[in-house]
């Protein structure tokens, strides 16, 4: 498997106290642990279990994942901005790595 | 689920489906393909002289609104993480010769816009029709020195998404008055509607004959390629199309040609001819 | 078609033998008992009102690997009274947990979007938790179709 890339989309600007939608996606099987290869035997579970949106540290949105959530993770969120900062986002696989992407916003 | 079950549940559906059950037809969902409400794209259009249908329908009519709904936002288009990976690609350098794509065709939205929306294309020295796949793997044994993709290598399907999203909202038009074009298109043409397999269909079976009615829970499109690779909700993946034809006809109980075999090849240049003038979709998301 | 009416009954007599076989073989799935241990340990007993939180789910899935699910509950989201977890659930899965959602007053509407994986037509629930305590609740049966083109 490719090293999981993510995409964000936040928008580039909006006003104080406005509410923004975030979308996310990341590349990844999640391979679910309930399938059986061609010689019957179960293939591992691995899937991104965790994902997190913090602003300027601040914890924003979080999701706890099970194996039911499809192939390719999407998670779309909304956030309150109040100023300018940057979004962080984090998702974290069940082999340990963690697959990370930051997007600043202009609050005017 | 493993390769046998999923075969004999899908003999079990075309059997179910079209021969047990009457099927019901129901019209392709009247909707405009608009992707990031920006670039309209043609998926209904008049069909060229000599079609068996007036008009050509892409596929994108026939599936549910929210799959229909994925496809018209390229953030929510997961084909989209493959165009980008297939973006890496095109820029990684491979073989002896120390070359990447980018190195002789640069800025591929520049380099390779309309390309996809030709193929496949006839090749004189190799004395049959290229399509992206064939073409790809010319040049890097040619021009990179490096091997050859294997067949939906996931690097070949990525490359090629890539390649084809270029042509985005572009017409498929390809050119059958070169070489030998022609009598590859007759080929294709009987092989589009000859009978096979324990089932006994044939492509015309479904996409043209019964096109529209049920096969079991699966709307059946006209079989159109536009929007190849395409992102299967079933797979979670990207599908060629040599892959897709491969599963289509393994469900009718044939044996199934290999990939990029001249049957193959005769059939794309066929199938490609039936959807002219629908925009590339490239990646396209269905069921 | 030209399929005749011996073949089809043959054709059909034989999938449904094998369609039996496929069920022996899958793996056990959740059901209702195994979903509502899962609520009791999100609510903490509490049982859930109905109102506030909606969930949208597709009435048929055109796919059950590639389900769209949002949630939306109404919540003025502020430091005292706002939304903090969601939980959804699928009935009919080989386990009831599909994903859970935690909000802070930065997230300004308590809303989500994801795509989950049904095994079959089943049961989805959505679970709101309120910073005060209370739990509401939504449910929607979604109808996992089977296609015709297995590859």
């Amino acid at each position: 498997m490719a090293t999981p890339k993510p995409r964000v989309k936040v928008p580039k600007t909006a006003s104080p106290g406005e509410v923004v939608t975030i979308k996310t996606l990341i590349s990844h099987e999640m391979e679910s642990g309930q399938r059986r290869d061609q010689d019957g035997n179960t293939i591992p579970r691995r899937i991104i279990n965790s994902f997190t949106c913090t602003f300027d540290g601040v914890p924003v949105f979080s999701c706890d994942i099970e194996p039911a959530i499809s192939a390719n993770p999407y998670f779309e969120f909304a956030a309150k901005v109040e100023k300018s900062g940057t979004f962080a986002f984090e998702w974290v696989d069940d082999d340990g790595s963690v697959y990370s992407t930051e997007a600043a916003i202009e609050v005017k | 689920m493993n390769n046998a079950k999923t075969g004999l549940a899908a003999t079990l559906a075309l059997a179910v489906g079209l021969a047990a059950v009457g099927p019901a037809h129901s019209d392709p969902v009247d909707d405009t393909l608009v992707i990031d409400g920006e670039l309209e794209m043609v998926t209904r259009v008049k069909a060229p002289e000599g079609h068996p249908f007036d008009e050509v329908i892409s596929g994108w009519h026939y599936r549910t609104d929210e799959t229909r709904a994925l496809e018209a936002d390229t953030f929510q288009n997961p084909g989209m993480l493959y165009t980008q990976r297939g973006e890496e690609v095109w820029n990684t350098v491979e073989g002896e010769a120390g070359k990447s794509c980018a190195s002789c065709h640069e800025d591929a939205s520049a380099s390779m816009k309309g390309v996809g929306a030709h193929y496949p294309k006839w090749n004189a020295a190799a004395g049959k029709p290229f399509n992206l796949e064939l073409q790809i793997n010319d040049c890097r044994v040619s021009n990179m020195q490096a091997e050859p993709y294997k067949f939906d290598d996931p690097d070949q399907k990525a490359l090629v998404t890539f390649v084809k999203h270029q042509s985005l909202g572009m017409p498929m038009q390809i050119d059958l008055s070169e070489g030998e074009m022609q009598q590859w298109w007759e080929r294709g043409k009987e092989r589009y509607y000859l009978r096979m397999g324990q089932l006994n269909l044939a492509c015309a079976t479904c996409h043209e004959n019964y096109n529209g009615n049920y096969i079991r829970a699966d709307h059946l499109s006209q079989g159109n390629v536009n929007g190849f690779p395409t992102y299967r909700l079933k797979q979670a993946n990207m599908v060629s199309l040599h892959n897709r034809f491969r599963g289509c006809i393994r469900d009718t109980r044939a044996e199934q040609p290999k990939a990029f075999s001249d049957d193959l090849m005769a059939l794309e240049v066929y199938v490609t001819w039936r959807g002219t003038g629908l925009s590339i979709e490239t990646p396209a998301v269905r069921q | 078609m030209n399929l005749t009416r011996r073949e089809a009954l043959r054709l059909s007599a034989g999938a449904a033998i094998l369609a039996f076989a496929a069920s022996r073989a899958g793996p056990a799935l959740a059901g209702p008992a195994e979903t509502e241990k899962a609520m009791a340990e999100f609510t903490g007993g509490a049982s859930p009102a109905t109102g506030r939180i909606t969930l949208t789910a597709p009435e048929i899935a055109e796919n059950g690997n590639t389900v769209p699910v949002s949630v939306f509950v109404e919540s003025p989201m502020t430091d005292e009274d706002h939304v903090t977890e969601v939980t959804i659930l699928a009935e009919g899965n080989p386990n009831p947990g599909v994903a859970t959602f935690h909000f802070t007053p930065m997230s300004g509407d308590a809303t989500a979007t994801t795509r989950m994986r049904l095994a079959k037509t089943q049961n989805v629930i959505a679970i709101a938790k309120m910073s005060d305590g209370s739990v509401f609740m939504d449910k929607k049966e979604v109808k996992v179709t089977i296609g015709g083109c297995g590859g």
